[in-house]
């Protein structure tokens, strides 16, 4: 691990590669008459395309990709990500044209096999969760969060309540697209600071609520790891107050088979499927990001929903009170059939299997890493869930070594860093999230790898300020990337910076 | 691990659960089956499916059959980009930021723009944040669009523009040419208009001749001007960007994505210059050096506008999107070059032109309904023939034919009529196939 080096092939931008003519494509040779189209539509200025044959785009793909790390090279602890190993087989299922070469407007008779899978998915994610209904439309957890909060929104108005209640609340250790989702659909946004143990502060929480309350957005185990063991009571005050409770699923992995929102009190709740149910992250996306609802707020669901009659699956569009569509057709599908083939294949002793050993294993990794010098767990009598929070603010005041410095030295070793500076509410965090499917040899690599920086930090700080060496490239210019002088965001000359 | 912890059972990390959730925490799912069984149990509900390469599809309007070259799916499948994620840690990361920023450079030239961001979920989300967009730069509340937009584009343009108040109003197209209507237009267009937005191609396959004066007229009263276009149709029509647009949108599904039953998509997103930039949802990513000089390196910038900095101001809530698809759209692009691109434009025209021209001579049908210049898609039209759309569909499905999708519900004024695509997958015999059958199926009435 100690001898680790990314590749670095300098690769150029592959337009930089063109050869005027040369191509990369084969095209059938024309069999039907030619058009003409009148000039004035046509377009004027050929695009800026690379001119490469098949051979240049290969070799130019795949050497960048020697300079991209993840999943299958090691691991990948980004906190409140799971990046987790993906079984390979789920790549085989839906490398066919059964799922492939589906046009989503075809007649539903002639996809009663996707439309099936898609249906007992979503039964199963609700039992999973706890809850009534199921949409797979939203693309991605932020774009759940969205549908789920403007579910909210249509709760509130048809209550003839929605002027009054215009106020989300969110912990000051929540992700920053709740926030974000709340105000895109229109709420304002509350901050309920956290107490001494890294939960919710009840009594702030108390003085929050009030008659402008839409609802509450919160993830359990937060992002600190913590269980929030105050959640009966904190979904009783919010409903008190008239408000719904959401539940982002990010940290869903610590819950299965150990508690199921629904029964927490939630009644909104997103799933990452790219999370927990072992789909690829795809470099960014695509993710696919599920609601479920409480009974009471089935009809408020995006349209279409996939239903089912007797032994025949068909879409329905015809729900009047629907918050209307989210995305242009049903979802991302080939994601879900991945999801679906993951859970028959762990069942439900694998499911919960995966709850155990992802917390055993931030557990294990959190009492090991807290001895380092300089760094400190938080909370320290509290047990985690799937992920922890470190802080390197002692190392920091120490030695000049942040924990930004700290996480690229660990690039050195081959392995990615956790995320860094979030939640915000901890002093230089580093939030780590081994996932299940690491070995103990894994987690000991990785404590050796933590180590043996936080060491440097004391007898060798510059070399930890100067990392990364070994990976394709060295500590980037990140100023120089975001100023308006010298920003560059595609291969075109910039006219000349103002 | 459990030793060393000091606790027996991993029951012990559960154990601040509050019992009445613990109790009532049992899944009732199916037990475990190995990958063979997993395999075999999924293929065999996949085969229920009939796919376009069971039958002749001619389903396209917002999802289309293209072909896609296998050094797409080669290049998409390294497993250093699937099972990568958000480049947080740039420099361990330098692949998958260098092929997004091949693709936002690819995306803009298309589009004729300055910038494009490196994607959202689809061509529908995208046309919600353009209006959202167009709305906080003009701090109007007022969005125009064409009637002929499909209605679950327009369905999820209303779910963005509702919180955000502002209001969507359709401005008619011409029963004969499918042109936007200049004087509804002028009419509707006024000081609270936020941005004014058209197809081009239309959804219903004919090109907007009109575009540029639509444009002018639209910053002539001080709104935004947004293009959503097929991408595929850009090596050989003119961009977005010639026709004077601000915002250009579109689905990038046709640049080397598989179809998937709808998803996952690719939206695309560009805009005109450096001030609206400032404003364009989604993740962005920059072309730097690294700090020692040594080397060209890349990186997400302008992070300030995104979700996890600034929270409930950002311009966005998008965190994961769609990389792994426009790293095949780049590679895609990449394969297809300028020329490529122009004569697969070429080869969908003539092609959706003869089956066109095919269908025109059968007795009874009205090809297209509207008198314009059409590309890859086109309208056929029932009425004099006394069958329903939904009919003749049925009965070339038992041909092994998936008809167009049928309009009447969306748009009754077209009567009883078809939309229907025709690419570079079609062959010339697929098209006499589909020919044939609708005259059998009229005869035998």
């Amino acid at each position: 691990m100690m001898g680790f080096k990314q590749a670095h092939w300098d690769e150029p931008l592959i337009i930089e590669r063109s050869i005027e003519g040369a191509v990369g494509f084969s095209l059938s040779s024309p069999e039907t008459p030619t058009v003409n189209v009148p000039v004035e539509l046509l377009r004027k200025k050929r695009p800026k395309l690379p001119e490469v044959s098949e051979t240049d785009v290969i070799r130019h793909y795949v050497r960048l990709s020697q300079e991209n790390y993840g999943t299958d090279l090691g691991i990948y602890p980004l906190g409140s990500c799971t990046m987790k190993y993906n079984p390979k087989v789920l790549d085989r299922i839906v490398a066919t044209p059964k799922i492939q070469d589906l046009h989503p407007l075809q007649d539903a008779g002639s996809v009663q096999g996707i439309l099936q899978i898609l249906y007992e998915l979503s039964e199963w994610l609700a039992e999973i969760v706890g809850l009534y209904r199921v949409s797979l439309q939203p693309a991605a957890g932020a774009h759940g969060e969205f549908a789920g909060v403007m579910i909210m929104r249509a709760f509130h108005k048809q209550s003839g309540d929605l002027e009054k209640r215009d106020e989300i609340i969110v912990p000051d250790s929540a992700h920053g697209t709740n926030p974000a989702s709340a105000a895109m659909a229109g709420f304002k946004v509350v901050e309920v600071p956290s107490n001494q143990d890294g939960c919710v502060d009840i009594e702030a929480l108390r003085g929050s609520l009030s008659h402008r309350t839409a609802g509450l957005m919160l993830t359990n185990p937060n992002t600190l790891g913590i269980f929030e063991a105050d959640i009966l009571e904190i979904a009783r005050l919010v409903h008190e107050a008239g408000g719904l409770l959401y539940y982002d699923g990010a940290n869903l992995n610590a819950m299965l088979g150990k508690a199921k929102p629904g029964r927490m009190g939630f009644d909104i709740v997103h799933i990452n499927i790219h999370k927990t149910f072992g789909t690829p992250h795809g470099g960014g996306g695509p993710g696919s990001g599920p609601i479920a609802v409480s009974k009471k707020l089935e009809e408020f669901l995006p349209v279409p929903t996939i239903e089912r009659d007797g032994d025949k699956y068909y879409l329905d569009s015809e729900r009047p009170h629907s918050i209307g569509k989210i995305h242009g057709f049903w979802g991302n599908s080939s994601v879900l059939l991945r999801a679906y083939a993951y859970i028959l294949m762990m069942g439900r002793d694998g499911l919960e299997e995966v709850a155990e050993l992802s917390v055993l294993n931030a557990n294990y990794l959190a009492k090991k890493l807290g001895q380092v010098r300089g760094l400190e767990l938080p909370f320290p009598h509290k047990v985690r869930k799937h992920e922890f929070v470190l802080s390197a603010a002692r190392m920091a005041a120490e030695t000049g070594v942040t924990a930004a410095h700290l996480s690229k030295r660990l690039l050195d070793f081959g392995i990615h860093a956790p995320t860094i500076y979030f939640p915000l509410i901890i002093e230089e965090a580093l939030m780590i999230e081994p996932t299940e499917t690491v070995s103990k040899q894994e987690l000991d690599e990785f404590t050796l790898a933590f180590s043996k920086a936080g060491a440097e930090a004391y007898t060798n700080p510059g070399v930890v300020r100067d990392s990364p060496r070994s990976t394709a490239v060295t500590r980037i210019d990140e100023a120089r990337a975001s100023h308006p002088k010298t920003m560059q965001l595609t291969w075109k000359e910039r006219p000349q910076a103002v | 691990m459990l030793r060393e912890l000091g606790v027996h059972d991993v029951d012990a990390f559960f154990e601040d659960i509050p019992k009445s959730i613990k109790e009532d925490s049992a899944l009732n799912l199916p037990p475990a089956i190995s990958e063979m069984e997993t395999r075999l149990r999924v293929e065999n509900l996949l085969s229920r499916n009939l796919s376009t390469r069971d039958v002749v599809s001619f389903l396209g309007g917002g999802v289309w059959p293209h072909y896609v070259p296998a050094a797409v799916d080669e290049i998409v499948s390294r497993s250093e980009f699937l099972t990568s994620y958000t480049p947080y840690q740039p420099e361990i990361s330098q692949g998958m930021l260098q092929a997004l920023f091949e693709y936002q450079s690819m995306v803009a030239e298309l589009m004729g723009m300055e910038f494009a961001n490196s994607s959202l979920y689809d061509w529908a989300t995208a046309l919600g944040e353009a209006a959202r967009m167009a709305s906080r730069i003009t701090g109007r509340d007022e969005f125009l669009v064409p009637h002929y937009v499909p209605p679950n584009r327009i369905q999820t343009l209303k779910t963005f523009c509702e919180p955000a108040r502002i209001r969507v109003f359709e401005v008619g197209q011409d029963r004969r040419t499918g042109a936007i209507l200049d004087d509804e237009l002028q009419q509707k267009i006024s000081s609270k208009t936020a941005g004014v937005y058209i197809e081009n191609p239309s959804h219903l396959g004919f090109l907007e001749a009109g575009a540029k004066r639509i444009g002018e007229l639209a910053h002539q009263k001080g709104a935004l001007f947004i293009i959503g276009v097929d991408p595929i149709s850009l090596g050989l029509f003119a961009s977005p960007g010639e026709a004077g647009a601000d915002i250009a949108i579109g689905e990038g599904q046709p640049l080397g994505n598989h179809m998937n039953y709808g998803g996952p998509l690719l939206g695309l997103f560009a805009c005109r210059d450096e001030k609206l930039l400032r404003q364009m949802p989604g993740r962005l990513i920059g072309k730097t050096i690294t700090k020692d000089g040594s080397s060209k390196a890349f990186t997400m910038v302008l992070q300030t506008r995104e979700q996890h900095i600034r929270r409930d101001k950002a311009t966005s809530n998008i965190c994961t999107n769609e990389a792994l698809c426009a790293l095949a759209a780049a590679a895609y692009l990449s394969l297809m070059g300028p020329q490529g691109l122009e004569r697969l434009g070429k080869i969908i025209l003539n092609n959706s032109h003869y089956a066109m021209q095919q269908l025109k001579e059968v007795n009874g049908l009205e090809v297209p309904l509207f008198e314009a210049q059409h590309f890859k898609e086109f309208t056929v039209g029932f009425d004099r023939t006394g069958l329903a759309a939904s009919r003749i569909n049925a009965e070339l499905l038992k041909r092994g034919i998936q008809g167009g999708i049928c309009l009447h519900d969306q748009f009754p004024e077209l009567g009883q009529s078809t939309l229907n695509c025709v690419t570079e997958c079609h062959t010339r015999q697929d098209i006499d196939l589909f020919v044939a059958a609708i005259k059998t199926i009229l005869g035998e009435r």
